[in-house]
């Protein structure tokens, strides 16, 4: 049980890994991405989870936003026990709960900037009408209310990473998820894009954000540092 | 609301196949021409035995022809000096078909005489036709001008005659010469009618009449010119005795139209000697319509299956390139919370618009090609409404069959892996 002491009393209990094992079997070898991890994320923080590179922050952020299974262990997600779930079940727990965001930004080439913020949206069922005025005040929000009838191609690698961001608003998640948001960024993009994951933390989402940089660590107020698929240490401001 | 989701979805589709405009075009050339070859193959089929059926009209799908013949035999001896031949269908025999089978109405007696005519100053050689009245009632032959001929005439054996349009023509008759007299043979008749005719073949089928008919009454026929016609050839005296040459037998339902000339025929070789009549049933020509259009179905059918086999496998070889390409996309949209079965639709969707559409360009083709067939090749083509919807159910299967492979295959595509791909 180890390393969840720093949570029940700053808010409550949103996301909790119990002695998490991921297993990747590689012919005769075991890969350990992840070697028995127990922690416990309180809701509202803004979190980094840092590292060198292959210590399994991917990993562990893949099975926090519910996109890969544990091998062994318990992965309990506001409320809901991830690993006992179906397939639909965990897809109907993303897109609900959770906003992603990608380093590659991920947006969907062939739509415009409206219909890759709407995306979610379209899977909640929402109407035309009411997804485009979600989609036009979420760009308003992160600032590219000018660029909703272009397509991805057409913007530069901040502005996509804005348009990714709104898109992970857009079903109001509690939880944002960033894998290295910033690592395809120049450092005054990556500025901006941090600023504006600080913006939402204070407005109330949990974020989980996994960089390797600790300049860019040191923005969040809990820094979980990972080596070799454990935990070594967890700080806060 | 569903509807329009649905319709939403349709529409997706739509786009994202329009996002590659000749790939599009090109994966559905395949259905396009299965689709077209199915709609060309039944409207050849149909256009057949609605042909058939067109030439049955004329004769009577209900009725059954039954001709006097010279048996072989028969033609051999009467070369014999002062021989004559006797043969083919008698009164009897037709009072013992109207009396044997129920599912008979009646039967038509009809006696043939080749006579020449004179109106005027114009001659034609004529077929008498002496019969009753019913002739014209199972023959639906429309009347140009007069009338028909009626009961009345039968118990007068009134000395009338109804032309055929092409004779009265010939001998320079028209309206105004109803009510003339007009010589046929040694007797005198009085113009009643002018009838159109048909004559010639219907498929394999002579006609009961001909373009040089006259109609008199049966009983006029019998007293003018007896059961004996004598014909000089040649310097030889050809003398024959028959009772009736043909015999239109109605029956009362097309379903019984079989089984009757069935039982005709075993009647009629119990009580003649020889072979010296033919049963022809024109509802076998249907019968022989339909079989030509089964076969030509299963032949070019085949060839429409795998011409639309072809473009299945082509559209489900596209799709599978389209979810390798978007395998990304799949993983962007089941991370953002896209179920299996949503990926699933998703792709279905597009293949059953993609090969649907394909089916109604190839609707189009095959509205083209009977057209082309009827134009160049002169045969008759219907297309039908049940053809139509026919091919839209096969291109819209075709869809979900081929498509189904490639959708799951999509659905199936591991997020994290998918994301990672380039
Ligand atoms: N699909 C996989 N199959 C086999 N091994 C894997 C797989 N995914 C990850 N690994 C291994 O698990 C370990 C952790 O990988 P992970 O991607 O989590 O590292 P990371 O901390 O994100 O590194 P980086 O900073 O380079 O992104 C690595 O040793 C990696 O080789
Ligand atoms: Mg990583």
């Amino acid at each position: 049980m180890g390393v969840n002491e720093q949570s029940g009393t700053n808010g409550d209990l949103l996301i909790e890994l119990e002695d998490v094992y991921k297993i990747y079997q590689m012919g005769q070898e075991q890969v350990k991405a992840l070697a028995g991890v127990s922690v416990s994320f309180a809701a509202g923080s803004f979190w980094a989870i840092i590292g060198p590179s292959g210590s399994g922050k991917s990993t562990m952020l893949n099975i926090l936003g519910c996109l890969d299974r544990v091998t062994s262990g318990r992965y309990t997600l506001e409320n809901n026990d991830v690993s006992m779930m179906n397939d639909d079940a965990v897809s109907e727990l993303r897109l609900r709960h959770l906003g992603f965001i990608f380093q590659s930004f991920n947006l969907i080439p062939q739509l415009t900037v409206q219909r890759n913020i709407e995306l979610p949206l379209y899977y909640l069922g929402w109407d035309a009408e009411e997804s485009a005025a979600r989609a036009v005040e979420l760009a308003r929000r992160v600032g590219l209310e000018e660029r909703l009838g272009h397509r991805p191609m057409e913007l530069s690698g901040g502005q996509m990473q804005r348009v990714a961001i709104a898109r992970a608003l857009a079903n109001d998640p509690r939880i944002l998820l960033a894998d290295e948001p910033t690592g395809n960024l120049d450092s005054a993009t990556g500025q901006q894009i941090l600023e504006l994951l600080r913006e939402l933390n204070e407005q109330g989402k949990t974020i989980i954000m996994v960089t390797h940089e600790s300049d860019i660590a040191r923005l969040a107020n809990k820094r979980l540092h990972m080596r070799d698929g454990l935990i070594e240490t967890v700080e806060e401001d | 609301m569903r509807r329009l989701k649905v319709a939403r979805n349709i529409w997706l589709g739509i786009e994202n196949l329009l996002l590659h405009k000749l790939r599009t075009f090109l994966t559905m050339l395949g259905v396009v021409f299965g689709v077209g070859s199915v709609v060309a193959m039944l409207s050849v089929g149909e256009g057949a035995s609605k042909e058939a059926l067109q030439q049955i009209d004329k004769i009577g799908i209900r009725n059954i022809i039954i001709s006097s013949i010279k048996s072989v035999e028969e033609e051999s001896q009467s070369t014999t000096r002062s021989y004559m031949s006797i043969y083919g269908l008698t009164y009897d025999d037709r009072l013992r078909i109207e009396e044997t089978f129920s599912h008979v109405l009646q039967a038509v007696p009809v006696k043939l005489i080749r006579k020449s005519a004179r109106l005027a100053e114009r001659n034609l050689e004529l077929r008498v036709v002496g019969t009753t009245p019913s002739w014209f009632e199972l023959l639906k032959r429309e009347m140009v001008a007069g009338r028909e001929l009626l009961e009345i005439d039968s118990k007068n054996r009134s000395g009338i005659v109804v032309l055929t349009e092409f004779g009265a023509r010939r001998l320079l008759a028209t309206e105004n010469t109803i009510g003339q007299r007009v010589r046929v043979g040694g007797s005198y008749y009085e113009i009643v009618g002018i009838v159109k005719s048909e004559g010639g073949m219907a498929g394999n089928i002579q006609m009961p009449d001909e373009q040089i008919d006259a109609y008199i009454p049966i009983e006029a026929a019998k007293e003018r010119y007896g059961d004996i016609t004598t014909r000089y050839t040649s310097g030889s005296r050809e003398r024959e005795l028959v009772e009736l040459h043909q015999m239109i037998v109605e029956v009362d339902h097309m379903d019984n139209v079989e089984s009757v000339a069935k039982g005709i025929e075993v009647m009629l070789k119990r009580f003649h000697k020889k072979v010296d009549y033919r049963i022809s049933v024109p509802l076998a020509l249907l019968r022989q319509a339909e079989a030509t259009k089964r076969t030509f179905n299963v032949v070019l059918g085949s060839i429409a299956c795998i011409s639309l086999l072809v473009g299945g496998i082509g559209i489900m070889n596209i799709m599978l390139a389209s979810v390798t390409e978007r395998t990304r996309e799949i993983g962007i949209r089941r991370a953002i919370g896209a179920k299996r079965r949503q990926i699933t639709g998703q792709f279905l969707v597009e293949t059953v618009v993609l090969s649907t559409a394909g089916g109604l360009i190839g609707i189009g083709l095959g509205l083209l090609i009977p057209w082309m067939i009827t134009i160049f090749a002169g045969m008759p083509t219907v297309v039908t409404i049940k053809s139509v919807i026919l091919s839209v159910g096969i291109s819209i299967s075709i869809g979900i069959v081929f498509g189904l492979y490639p959708a799951v295959r999509a659905a199936n595509v591991d997020p994290i892996i998918a994301l990672r791909h380039e």
